[in-house]
């Protein structure tokens, strides 16, 4: 009995310290249901690829994720979407600027295309992306002749990310823009900064943290993508092929094990990559906070 | 106690409705991607032959998609009566996978359990610009090739041995050449779809490619389809029989005590009117009879068979499409 007492003011202790004291009740049914939810949706589906990874030896799993066309996969999807994360963020702040700084006839219908991208079904921006950018396309006939191609080569992958990954860089920008204080600016500006230093030192710090988190959904959607870049590919082995068309072409063979150990060195890579940016972001965040 | 019950009673109900002769029958057809317009056809036939031999309807279900694909939603558990896919390796892994029907299943039916035969052939663009007349005219430097990817699509691979077995034939059955021949037939590949239909759509509306390898009977319905001002199909010299096969698979249909309608099913596409539909949709027929009459619209060549050029689709599959075998190096620099 006295056993039992000082080992459940331990674990309470425990507890104690695993939740930081709040003011706000609930904390418990909360974290319950989250840690429910988040185990049904994201990680039991997710551990069913690693268990039916580890049915096969780990000879065959090394063999199947480092081959020459795999890694040359890796090198596409990886590049591809690092560079049309990168174009979401350069273009995505511009779009999100000019949506919150100024006003405009037709503004409200802007701000709803730029949510298009999400709602359209991927093999249907796929094949429009691909019909516009072949050689003989609405604007591929014009790029053509300065020996531009895109459609069925590498830039072609980045045109189709680049697409799908543009909302989520605007919608993580624009509130975050919207609520910054323009007074900062004007305080900048009488005490001297030169518009450059107002949007170096005053804009860019304070809407650094959702660039990156649009950066990051960004990325991370265009990895998985699959719909929209079969299209425009071309998906020629060693050169146009992406990562999630090996996955599915190693299914058609019936080789589930290959296919589940592709898309585990898939999912180990981009956790480390996101988990990178989540602390990164963390890092600039409490560099904003006032200590 | 209370679910021994329950079982018992669900047994009872099931031998009941059994023995009241259901009046309606559904079947489950999982076939490959360009036999939606066949299938469509014979089920109608069928289904009236059934109805007036046994007053049961029958209503057959399609399902079509990527040969590969749809075994493997088979394996998966995809509760298929029938299989009719692009070639006989791809029931062979559901009979090796899912053991849903016994590995002896292609000689249950005659012809290899194949009704029907057809070929890869040339589909081009109206007035033959790049003069495509036969196999080495589609290697030539600025030729440009669609065809799908032979790991994920059959089309694609009765495609890839038909040109392998041209080359063989031409070249004394050197294997290098024909290897060589191969691999510069891929190099003028700009694109590789991952089934027969989304290659069709490449070539067709996309106006991607000088000429397209295609199932004879897809190239015929695309022509249909587009318009004769718009392409045109080159039949070369010497391909491969084609042979699409059929069975039923024993573990779903007997589960669904339809395996006497989804027998009857496969043997009707042997009959006469069964062969007549087929024709009609461009299949080759095996029926003599049936052939002759529509011999019109098949154009004589020279034709081989898997067997007796690669030994099998065992075989094949794995000295040609598994993973390090020949179309992997293809693409594989310096090797």
């Amino acid at each position: 009995m006295g056993a039992c007492s000082t080992r459940s003011t331990r674990l309470g202790n425990r507890l104690h310290t695993f939740k930081r004291p709040s003011i706000l009740p609930g904390f418990w049914p909360a974290f319950g249901y989250t840690a429910i939810y988040l185990s049904l949706i994201v990680l039991v589906p997710l551990s069913a690829i690693f268990f039916k990874t580890a049915t096969s030896s780990w000879e065959h799993i090394w063999t199947v994720v480092t081959s020459p066309q795999v890694v040359a996969s890796y090198r596409l999807s990886f590049g591809a979407s690092l560079a049309a994360g990168g174009v979401s963020v350069a273009v995505g702040f511009l779009v999100a600027w000019v949506l919150v700084r100024y006003e405009f006839p037709g503004k409200a219908l802007v701000d709803a295309l730029v949510d298009l991208p999400f709602a359209l079904p991927t093999a249907v921006a796929g094949i429009a992306l691909t019909s516009l950018y072949t050689e003989n396309g609405w604007i591929g006939q014009y790029l053509a002749p300065l020996g531009i191609k895109v459609a069925f080569t590498p830039l072609g992958v980045i045109v189709a990310l680049t697409f799908i990954g543009l909302p989520f860089v605007i919608r993580s920008v624009q509130p975050v823009l919207a609520d910054a204080d323009q007074e900062l600016e004007e305080a900048a500006s009488s005490l001297g900064a030169t518009r450059w230093q107002i949007f170096t030192l005053v804009i860019f710090p304070l809407i650094r943290p959702a660039l990156l988190t649009g950066f990051a959904l960004a990325f991370a959607r265009a990895l998985g993508e699959y719909g929209s870049v079969i299209f425009i590919a071309g998906n020629l082995p060693m050169k146009t092929e992406i990562t999630p068309l090996l996955i599915v072409t190693k299914l058609e063979q019936y080789d589930y094990a290959g296919a589940t150990a592709i898309a585990a060195a898939l999912l180990i890579t981009s956790f480390i990559l996101l988990l990178g940016i989540n602390v990164l972001q963390r890092r600039t965040r409490k560099f904003l906070e006032p200590a | 106690m209370k679910r021994t019950l329950r079982i018992g009673w669900s047994l009872l109900t099931a031998t009941a409705m059994f023995a009241a002769n259901p009046s309606s029958i559904k079947l489950l057809n999982v076939s490959y991607d360009p036999t939606r317009e066949l299938y469509q056809d014979i089920n109608a036939a069928f289904a009236k032959q059934w109805k007036t031999k046994t007053g049961v309807d029958v209503q057959v279900s399609q399902s079509h998609g990527g040969s590969g694909k749809q075994a493997r939603a088979v394996i998966d558990g995809l509760q298929a009566d029938i299989v009719t896919l692009a070639l006989s390796y791809d029931i062979d892994s559901i009979a090796e996978k899912a053991r849903a029907l016994p590995a002896n299943w292609q000689s249950r039916l005659p012809n290899n359990s194949t009704p029907y035969t057809s070929t890869i052939v040339f589909l081009v663009r109206k007035g033959n610009p790049k003069h495509i007349k036969d196999w080495d005219d589609i290697v030539k430097p600025g030729v440009s090739v669609i065809t799908p990817n032979p790991k994920s699509s059959g089309g694609a691979r009765w495609a890839y041995l038909a040109a392998w077995g041209y080359a063989l034939k031409k070249n004394n059955n050197d294997e290098a050449k024909a290897q060589d021949f191969v691999t510069r037939l891929y190099k003028n590949v700009p694109v590789l779809d991952s089934g027969a239909r989304g290659s069709t759509t490449t070539f067709a509306q996309r106006g991607i490619g000088d000429v397209l390898l295609s199932w004879e009977n897809e190239a015929y319905l695309a022509l249909n389809e587009l318009g004769k001002d718009k392409v045109e199909v080159v039949v070369p010299a010497i391909s491969i029989l084609a042979e699409p096969p059929v069975a039923v698979v024993d573990k779903y249909a007997n589960k669904h005590g339809n395996g006497e309608v989804a027998k009857a099913y496969l043997e009707f596409l042997y009959t006469e009117e069964g062969q007549e539909i087929g024709a009609k949709n461009f299949y080759r027929p095996r029926l003599e009879k049936v052939a002759a009459k529509y011999a019109g619209r098949f154009p004589k060549l020279q034709l081989f068979t898997i067997d007796e050029l690669f030994g099998g689709w065992q075989k094949t599959q794995k000295k040609h499409f598994d993973d390090g075998g020949v179309f992997d190096k293809i693409y594989t620099p310096g090797k």
